[in-house]
C-alpha cells in the first residue's frame, strides 16, 4: 500500500515541445508540464487544444502518425525519452490508453487483456495473477471475458482499454479522454477506479481531459492547454476555484452568463497576454 | 453408377486437388492483408522466386551467373554441388525471411500510415521487381524442381475404385501430397494465431495499428514475421505449383486466380481462402465439364472472374469475410 497524493519526485517532464505534422502543420507551441510520482495530473482544454498530441509525443505514438517534435525535450526519471519507440516506453512503464478506446475489437476482452503483457516476459501464473488483479478492479469484465470486444458496451470497452494498460505493469498511464462518449454515471465509475489504481496501486496518471468538472475533482493537479501552449497551470483545487476556469470551462458565473461574442474576445486578449 | 456420373466425380475430386493449390496462394495475400492492410500483389511472385531460389539452391546454381559472366567473362554455372531437398526447404526459407526484413526496412518501414493505395501500388512495383531479381539471379529459363513428392496416378485409389464402381478415378499423388500439407499448413496457422502470444499480437495488430503501438507490439516485428509466414506460405505453394508444372515465369500468373479466390472467400478470412480457393477449384472444372461443351469449352479461363463478379455484386464482404462490427 501506497500513500495516496503526489510525492515530490518528478517522474516525468516536458520541457517546451513543439510539434508538427507532416512536416508543415503546427501543433504544439511550447507546452511545458511535470508529471509528480503518484499523482493524478490533468491537461485540460478544448478541443483541438493539443492535449491528445501532448499525451502521444509522449508516448512516441506521434511517429506512426507522421508527427514530430521539432523542439523541446520529453524526460522520464531524467532520462530523455523522445527517441524511444513506444515499445521501449512501455517497458519503463509509460503507457498510453488512447482516446476512443481502441480495443481490439475481433479479440475477446481476455486477450484484449493479455495483448497488454506483451512487453513482459513474465510467467504464466504472473500474468493470471494481474489478470484478476484487473478483473477485481473490473468486475464487469470477468462477466464478459468471453465476449468479442467489439460487441461490448462502450463503458466495457474503456475500461478493457485501461485494464489492458494495467497489463503492462505500469508506473505512468497517459489517460486520454476516458469520459468521452460515455453516460455520467459511467464516466464516474471510471474515475473512481482510476482513483483506486493510483492510490493502491500507486499508478500516476497524466490525464487529458474535456470533461474539467470531474477532471479537476479526482485530478491533484492541473494545465489548461489552448491551441497548443499553456496557459494556466496549479493545483486541481485553485483551478477550480479561479474565475476564469469557472467561466470558460465549467459554464460557472457570478455576474451571469455572458454572450458568446463577449467571451470570444476575451479568451483572445487573454491568450494574447499569456 | 453411370460413367457419366463416374466421371463427374472424378471432375470433382481433382477440382478439389486444383482449388487446394489455389487456397495456398490465397492463404498468402489473407496473411499479409489481415495484419497490414496491405494487398499483396506480389504474392504470386514470391511463390515464383521462393520455387526458384529452391531449385537455384539444391542444384547449386551460381547466383547471378549470367551477369557475372557477362562482366568478367568467365564461365561459371554451377558450384557442383547437390544439397538434399530438406536442407535446400530451410535455406530457402532463410532466404525468404531476410525477403520478408528487406521489404520491410526498404518499402514498407517509410510508408507507415499511407494510403491502402500507395501501399498496393509499392507490391505492384516490388512484384516487378522481384521478377526481374529473380531472372537476374536464376536465370529465366523452365527448371525442373522434384523434391521427392510421389507424382503420377495414385494406384490405390484406382484400384479400390476400379473395384467397386468399374472405373478408375485418376488422382494424382502430387495433389494428394498437396492437399495434406495445405491441412496441416492451416491448422498451424490457425493454432498459431489463436493460442501464441505473437499469434495473438498479430491478430491485435491486423485489428488496430495504433492501439497494437501503445500497448507496446512492435509493428515491425509482427510485419518481418507476417511477411516471413506468408513467404513460408509462397514457398509451399511454389514447390507445389513448380513440382506440378516446372518452375517457370508464368507461375507468378497463377496469382491472378488468386483474386477470385479472395473476392469469394473474403480479404480476411483464412477459412474463406481455403473454402473460396476449393469452391474455385471445383467450380471452374466441373464448370467446364458440364457447361463447357455447351458453349464450346475453354471456360476455366474466365468461369473463377464470373463467379467473383457475381459476389462483388451480391456480397462484396465474401462468405467468412470480417463483418465490420458496428454497435448500433
Amino acid at each position: 500500500m501506497l500513500d495516496a497524493g503526489p510525492t515530490d519526485e518528478t517522474l516525468l517532464e516536458v520541457n517546451n515541445i513543439e510539434v508538427i505534422y507532416n512536416h508543415v502543420i503546427l501543433v504544439l507551441k511550447g507546452v511545458s508540464l511535470k508529471v509528480p510520482k503518484g499523482g493524478i495530473t490533468a491537461l485540460l482544454g478544448g478541443n483541438g487544444a493539443g492535449k491528445t498530441t501532448t499525451l502521444k509525443a509522449i508516448s512516441n505514438l506521434l511517429h506512426s502518425e507522421r508527427g514530430e517534435v521539432t523542439k523541446g525535450s520529453i524526460n522520464y526519471r531524467g532520462e530523455r525519452v523522445q527517441d524511444l519507440n513506444p515499445a521501449e516506453l512501455v517497458k519503463k512503464g509509460v503507457i498510453q490508453v488512447m482516446e476512443g478506446r481502441h480495443c481490439f475489437e475481433h479479440l475477446t476482452v481476455e486477450e484484449n487483456l493479455l495483448t497488454g503483457s506483451y512487453t513482459r516476459g513474465a510467467s504464466r501464473g504472473d500474468i493470471d495473477a494481474d489478470l484478476n488483479m484487473v478483473y477485481d478492479y473490473f468486475p464487469r469484465l470477468k462477466e464478459r471475458r468471453r465476449s468479442q470486444a467489439g460487441y461490448t458496451s462502450g463503458g466495457e470497452q474503456q475500461m478493457v482499454a485501461i485494464g489492458r494498460a494495467i497489463m503492462s505493469k505500469p508506473e505512468t498511464i497517459l489517460l486520454d479522454e476516458p469520459s468521452m462518449g460515455l453516460a455520467p454515471q459511467l464516466v464516474e465509475e471510471i474515475f473512481n477506479i482510476v482513483k483506486g489504481l493510483n492510490e493502491k496501486e500507486g499508478v500516476t496518471f497524466l490525464l487529458a481531459e474535456q470533461n474539467t468538472n470531474v477532471a479537476l475533482r479526482f485530478a491533484h493537479y492541473g494545465y489548461i492547454l489552448e491551441s497548443g501552449r499553456v496557459v494556466m497551470d496549479g493545483p486541481a483545487k485553485d483551478l477550480r476555484e479561479n474565475p476564469d476556469v469557472k467561466e470558460f470551462y465549467l459554464g460557472m458565473s457570478d455576474e451571469g452568463r455572458k454572450s458568446f461574442r463577449e467571451v470570444r474576445s476575451y479568451r483572445r486578449r487573454k491568450r494574447w497576454l499569456s | 453408377m453411370p460413367d457419366q456420373l463416374l466421371f463427374g466425380t472424378e471432375v470433382f475430386l481433382n477440382g478439389l486437388m486444383a482449388g487446394v493449390l489455389y487456397a495456398l496462394v490465397a492463404l498468402g495475400f489473407v496473411l499479409i492483408y489481415k495484419a497490414s492492410g496491405i494487398f499483396n500483389y506480389a504474392q504470386g511472385v514470391m511463390a515464383l522466386f521462393a520455387a526458384l531460389t529452391l531449385v537455384g539452391i539444391m542444384d547449386g546454381q551460381v547466383p547471378f551467373a549470367h551477369l557475372i559472366n557477362a562482366v568478367f567473362g568467365t564461365e561459371v554455372h554451377h558450384f557442383g554441388w547437390n544439397i538434399p531437398s530438406f536442407l535446400a526447404i530451410i535455406l530457402t526459407m532463410g532466404v525468404m525471411v531476410a525477403l520478408a526484413w528487406i521489404v520491410q526496412q526498404l518499402i514498407f518501414r517509410h510508408l507507415v500510415n499511407q494510403e491502402p493505395i500507395i501501399l498496393f501500388m509499392a507490391t505492384i512495383g516490388l512484384a516487378y521487381f522481384m521478377e526481374g531479381f529473380g531472372d537476374i539471379m536464376w536465370g529465366s529459363d523452365i527448371k525442373k524442381l522434384d523434391v521427392g513428392i510421389p507424382q503420377g496416378m495414385n494406384a490405390l485409389i484406382d484400384e479400390v475404385t476400379y473395384g467397386a464402381f468399374g472405373y478408375g478415378f485418376f488422382i494424382d499423388n502430387l495433389d494428394i501430397v498437396a492437399a495434406v500439407i495445405a491441412t496441416i499448413l492451416v491448422i498451424l496457422l490457425v493454432l498459431f494465431s489463436q493460442y501464441t502470444k505473437q499469434g495473438r499480437a498479430m491478430r491485435a495488430v491486423a485489428d488496430d495499428h495504433q492501439a497494437a503501438l501503445s500497448v507496446g507490439i512492435s509493428l515491425n516485428f509482427i510485419w518481418v514475421m507476417v511477411w516471413s509466414v506468408a513467404g513460408f506460405v509462397a514457398l509451399v505453394a511454389g514447390i507445389m505449383w513448380g513440382a506440378k508444372s516446372g518452375v517457370q515465369f508464368s507461375l507468378s500468373l497463377i496469382a491472378l486466380k488468386a483474386l477470385p479466390v479472395l473476392m469469394l472467400g473474403g480479404f480476411t478470412s483464412i477459412p474463406g481462402a481455403i473454402v473460396g480457393g476449393l469452391i474455385i477449384g471445383v467450380g471452374e472444372k466441373m464448370f467446364e465439364f458440364l457447361i463447357g461443351p455447351m458453349v464450346g469449352g475453354a471456360t476455366e479461363n474466365w468461369f473463377a472472374y464470373v463467379l467473383a463478379l457475381l459476389f462483388l455484386v451480391f456480397r462484396p464482404q465474401g462468405l467468412f469475410g470480417e463483418k465490420i462490427i458496428e454497435r448500433v
